[in-house]
Order: structure tokens, then C-alpha cells, then sequence
């Protein structure tokens, strides 16, 4: 058994945005630009212990994206994975969820003995959290999202809790089976150092269209969703009022004035 | 051009606040396309949830109660809303975005072939085509987008629209069999394990936050109190969950929860644009820090420039006098 970790590159946390007639760009004066999703940080983690703790065979790393996401799967291998393989094609460039899925679904049927497939919840990026369930059906296997426990792998069979807005919810399922993991389900650990000389060795080998049997369409034609009007946020008008008083009890009568009046408590 | 469908989310015998938002939503894009509203009724004993689906607004429902729809699992749910949905063509599908509602948009656009916008926070129609403004690179910038398949699918921000009301409108709803049988799907639910009926902060109107100023554990409690005194949910930043003074559960922004609340009072937090990426869609934000550069203050709409320590329990005793 092995299993697979969907991990994709996006910008970094404090990343800087700019739109420039519709084109978004991004800067961040930490000089890291683009990290590995913070979301499949989790993920990556899960599919370590997978291995550690539940018999996998072998870790590995999957991305579908431009060259330079290499610097994400090299993040991956210096954390722990096994491998990590690069899909990029020029022909994926704009894909939305749905080509996204069809794309990792090929490369995940490439990969012989892949059994469990762990992605992040959502990619701060896009923020649709959409690609998981999206590419297990189009694996035909069964999706179980916001997982915050993988209790046991035996057999065929898997025990997961989940983390609902409700409650925690515990399912058995059978494998092969695509999760998506939250942030209670681990604590990620750093790369080591010997991690980090392996992966700057490592070559990562890439995957293109042609090396896939892709059903379906990808790229920013096949898209079915149209984002291109992105814009900056209009600034709040108006600035912050700083309410003044002589004493304290005097600033938050006066705010409490304020707040009943904006009809919010 | 045909109606507009809306998921009708419920468990335990009521319509949740996400399902309640939806129905107000996709109503008024149903009366822009000038179209009916079809809910959507799935689950288990589901006769009182039709009832009350038209009560808020729909003009149809198709329903089905079956045993297999109980736990909302999407291996039920999805296989039978795909069926009906190829069947019918909904010219729009509106569904609260909560982590069920999602996993049900993945599921049938991905068999449809169609697209999905999420998240959204406000919806508008131009001529057939519903656009969705929507939050992305974790709020940081806004698009406008839609999709351009048969179907319009779109899951809406918990909060973001108000709840339909009633309107004393009633119907018979249009019974439909499942698709799926319980040994055709491998997931089971063995366990659930209830919250409890803390207010959720996803769901609750107030919300009062604290962060690395309050100092530790003990320095809650000032917030919980007035938390309390508000019938508030407690939040805060992601420096007072890491230093381990309150459960993640609590945290606020881009690695933690996105809530967009009526009131949001953020005290001690500085205003890290990974906070704010979590909290800027709130609609008043009020600002508890002791100083006033902080970067809070461009956000917020109201300000108190002082110790949290003296302003919390005064605003307390303040709205336990007013309230
Ligand atoms: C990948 C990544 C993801 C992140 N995700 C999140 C996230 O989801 N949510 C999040 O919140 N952060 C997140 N962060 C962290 C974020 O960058 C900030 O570090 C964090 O928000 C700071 O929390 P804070 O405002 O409580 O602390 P600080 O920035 O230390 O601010 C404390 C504030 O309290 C004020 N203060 C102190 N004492 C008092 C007093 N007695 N009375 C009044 N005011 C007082 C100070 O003036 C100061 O402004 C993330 C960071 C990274 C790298
Ligand atoms: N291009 C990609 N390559 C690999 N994994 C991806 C890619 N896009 C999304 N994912 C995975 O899908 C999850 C959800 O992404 P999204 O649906 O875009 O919010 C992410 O957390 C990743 O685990």
C-alpha cells in the first residue's frame, strides 16, 4: 500500500497582492513568495505517519503546477516523503477544480498500489476546497473530507473521525479511499537537516500530458467557472473612530452608544 | 429557462442557519430570473422540513426521506441530486457553504461536468447569469465570477445573506425515491459526537476575540465574561492559541476560522493580515488595544485606545446595566 499526498504551491501568508488589469501578482518582502499550502502542510504530515504508523509502503508527494512548484515538493521530500513527482504542462495552465481533478486523478492511476490519497482541506489561494471529493470521483473512490483522526487502517478497511461544524463524527470506509484532513488532525514537523540535504539531491521527475491518460478537459479552456474580474477590495470608507472619554467607564458608555445605534447588539 | 433550486440543509428536525440563508438568498435570485424556487429536502423523517421549506419561500420541493439520507452522507445524497438534476436542469443551484454543503457542490459538478462558484458573499443577476462576489487569496482580493455550464452552482459564506423569514406559504412537496442502497455504500457512521450548544463561531452574530495581549489562559476570562453578558462566541488569534491559553476551535483568520459576524471585538490582537484575512467581512469591528498604532485600527470601525484589562470588565458591567 501506498499513499499519496496532493499538496499544491501557493502564495505565501503574508504575501503582498497586486492586480494590474486583471493580472494578480504577488511579493512578500520575506523573500519566500510561495510556500506549500499551509492547509496541506497536515496533509503531507498525515501521509508520513500513514507510513510510520499504518504499514504504507511509501510516501509520496504529488503536484500538479508550473516548474518552480519543485521548491514545494522539495519541502515535501525534506519533511519525510519518499518521492514526489511534478505534473506540469503548459496545456493545464488556467484548469479550474474540476481539470485540476481530472489531472491528478490521471497521475494518481499512474501510480500502482496508491491506496490512500490525502489532500489539504482547501488551497488559500482559490480557497474552494473542492478538489478532493472532485477527484475521487473521478477515481471512482470514496471521499471523506475534514478528517481529524485516521483511527486505524486494517485490511481493507478504514476508521476516520471527522471535524463537522456540529460535531466530530467517526465513519468506516474501504480503501482505496481519497481524505482531506484538517488542522487538529497533527502537528506538522520540520524538515531535517538530513531531510533538507536529500531533497536538494533529489530530481524530481515531471509528468506531462503526454505521460497521462487524461479523460476529459483541462486548462483555461475547459474551464467552467470564469474568474478574471479580480479587484483589489474597495478601502472601507470612512476611518476608525477612536472613542475619547475621561475615564474608562466614560469610553464604553459612549461605545455602547455607537453600538446600539449600528443596530448590532 | 427553468427554476432555481435551493439545498434545504437540516438535521435534527430543523432547517440550520446556513440552509435558512440559502432559501433567502436563491429566493432572490429566483424572483431576478423571474423563476420558481424548488428546495431541496433530503434526509430522514423530513416531513416537517418540506413543511417548513415552504413556509420560508419555495414555491416547489422535491423531497426524499429514506433511511439512507440520515447522516447527510454524500454517497447518499449526491448519486440522487445528480439523477435530478440531469432529470431537471435547474437553471441555478444555491447551497449554504457549510463543510457538508460543500462536499455536496464537489460531488454533482464533478459528475455534471460543471463548474462551481464558492464562498460567496454577495450575488447578483445579469440577464441569465448569476455572479457571485467572492473572497479570495485568503480575502486579500475580491472576484467576480460565475460558471457557464446548464446548471449555476453556488455555495454561499455562512453569514453572508440574512435567514428567510416566513411567509406562510404551503405546498405538497414532490415525494422522490433514493437512488442508493444502504449496501451499496461503503461509508458507515459509527460515532457522533454532539458540541454540545456552545454558540459556534461560525454561526454566532457577536463575536469577542482576544489575542497574545490578554497575557494568558487567565486573561479569557474578562472576554468570556463579557462573551457572557453578549450571548457571544469566544475567538482568537492564532499568537493566544500557539502559546496554548485557548483550544484551536477558537481561532480566527486564515489558518483558522472565517467568520463574519454583526460584531466582532478584537482585543489585545494586533491586526496580522493573516487575523484579518479571517475577520474583515464582519460588519462592525471594534478595536480593544492599548496601542492605538496598531494595525487594528485601519480595520476597525470603533476604537478604544486603552488596557484591556479595565476596558473589558466596564464594557461588561455597561451592557449587563443596557441589556
Ligand atoms: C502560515 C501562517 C498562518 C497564520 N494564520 C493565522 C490565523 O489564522 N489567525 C491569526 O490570528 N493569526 C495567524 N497567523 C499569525 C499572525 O501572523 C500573527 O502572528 C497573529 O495574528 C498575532 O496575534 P496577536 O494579534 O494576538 O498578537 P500580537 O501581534 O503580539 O498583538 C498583541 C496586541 O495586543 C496589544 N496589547 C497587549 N497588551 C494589551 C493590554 N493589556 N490591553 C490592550 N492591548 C494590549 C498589543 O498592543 C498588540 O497590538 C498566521 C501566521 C502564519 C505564518
Ligand atoms: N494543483 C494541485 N496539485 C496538487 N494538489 C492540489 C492542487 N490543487 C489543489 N490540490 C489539493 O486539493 C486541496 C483543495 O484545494 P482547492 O480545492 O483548490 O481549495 C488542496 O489543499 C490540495 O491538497
Amino acid at each position: 500500500m501506498k499513499v499519496v499526498v496532493c499538496t499544491k504551491q501557493t502564495p505565501s501568508t503574508t504575501a503582498v497582492f497586486s492586480v494590474n488589469n486583471g493580472a494578480v501578482s504577488w511579493e512578500d518582502s520575506g523573500g519566500k513568495p510561495n510556500v506549500v499550502n499551509p492547509w496541506d502542510e497536515y496533509a503531507v504530515e498525515e501521509a508520513i505517519r500513514v507510513k510510520e504508523n499504518h504499514g504504507a509502503s511509501q510516501a509520496i508527494a504529488l503536484t500538479m503546477g508550473t516548474p518552480d512548484s519543485q521548491e514545494a515538493l522539495k519541502t515535501c521530500l525534506a519533511m519525510g516523503c519518499d518521492e514526489a513527482i511534478l505534473v506540469s504542462d503548459p496545456s493545464f495552465a488556467g484548469s479550474d477544480t474540476l481539470g485540476t481533478a481530472r489531472i491528478l486523478a490521471a497521475a494518481l492511476e499512474k501510480i500502482d498500489g496508491a491506496k490512500v490519497v490525502i489532500f489539504g482541506k482547501q488551497a488559500i489561494d482559490g480557497d474552494t476546497g473542492l478538489t478532493p471529493v472532485q477527484v475521487a470521483r473521478k477515481l471512482g473512490w470514496t471521499p471523506v473530507t475534514y478528517v481529524s483522526a485516521i483511527k486505524e487502517i486494517k485490511g481493507h478497511t478504514i476508521t476516520l473521525e471527522r471535524l463537522l461544524e456540529d460535531g466530530k463524527e467517526t465513519v468506516t470506509t474501504d480503501l482505496p479511499v481519497v481524505i482531506s484532513v484538517v488542522k487538529e488532525i497533527n502537528e506538522p514537523r520540520y524538515p531535517s537537516f538530513m531531510g533538507i540535504r536529500k531533497a536538494n539531491r533529489a530530481t524530481i521527475p515531471t509528468w506531462s500530458a503526454a505521460d497521462l491518460n487524461i479523460s476529459g478537459g483541462v486548462g483555461a479552456g475547459a474551464s467552467q467557472a470564469d474568474w478574471s474580474h479580480v479587484y483589489a477590495i474597495p478601502a472601507r470608507e470612512g476611518s476608525v473612530e477612536i472613542i475619547e472619554g475621561d475615564s474608562v467607564e466614560e469610553k464604553v458608555a459612549a461605545l455602547v452608544d455607537k453600538l446600539f445605534e449600528e443596530k448590532v447588539i | 429557462m427553468s427554476a432555481v433550486w435551493v439545498w434545504v440543509e437540516n438535521r435534527g428536525g430543523e432547517i440550520i442557519a446556513v440552509g435558512k440563508e440559502a432559501i433567502g438568498a436563491a429566493r432572490m435570485v429566483a424572483d431576478e430570473l423571474g423563476e420558481d424556487l424548488v428546495g431541496i429536502v433530503f434526509g430522514h423523517n423530513v416531513a416537517g422540513i418540506a413543511t417548513a421549506a415552504f413556509d420560508l419561500g419555495c414555491d416547489e420541493v422535491i423531497g426524499c426521506d429514506d433511511e439512507t439520507l440520515d447522516k447527510s452522507r454524500i454517497e447518499a445524497v449526491g448519486p440522487l441530486l445528480v439523477a435530478q438534476i440531469q432529470e431537471h436542469e435547474p437553471a441555478a443551484f444555491i447551497i449554504g457553504g457549510s463543510t457538508r454543503g460543500r462536499d455536496v457542490a464537489a460531488w454533482v459538478a464533478a459528475d455534471l461536468d460543471l463548474g462551481v462558484v464558492t464562498d460567496a458573499v454577495a450575488l447578483e443577476v445579469d440577464g441569465d447569469v448569476v455572479k457571485a462576489t467572492r473572497p479570495v487569496y485568503a480575502g486579500k482580493l475580491l472576484a467576480t465570477a460565475f460558471t457557464k455550464g446548464s446548471t449555476q452552482i453556488v455555495t454561499l459564506r455562512s453569514r453572508a445573506f440574512p435567514q428567510a423569514e416566513s411567509t406562510g406559504n404551503s405546498g405538497s412537496a414532490d415525494w422522490i425515491d433514493a437512488v442508493v442502497d444502504e449496501d451499496d455504500i461503503p461509508t458507515k457512521v459509527v460515532g457522533f459526537e454532539g458540541k454540545g450548544n456552545t454558540v459556534s463561531l461560525t454561526d454566532a452574530s457577536i463575536i469577542v476575540s482576544g489575542g497574545r495581549g490578554v497575557g494568558g489562559p487567565e486573561g479569557f476570562e474578562p472576554v468570556r465574561e463579557l462573551a457572557g453578558v453578549l450571548g457571544a462566541a469566544v475567538g482568537a488569534s492564532r499568537a493566544a492559541v500557539d502559546a496554548g491559553w485557548i483550544p484551536y476551535d477558537h481561532q480566527v483568520g486564515q489558518t483558522g476560522k472565517t467568520v463574519s459576524p454583526d460584531l466582532y471585538i478584537a482585543n489585545g490582537i494586533s491586526g496580522a493580515i493573516q487575523h484579518q484575512a479571517g475577520m474583515r467581512t464582519s460588519k462592525i469591528i471594534v478595536a480593544i488595544n492599548k496601542d492605538g498604532e496598531a494595525p487594528i485600527f485601519k480595520l476597525a470601525h470603533y476604537g478604544i485606545v486603552d488596557d484591556l484589562f479595565k476596558v473589558l470588565p466596564a464594557l461588561t458591567a455597561e451592557f449587563k446595566k443596557r441589556l
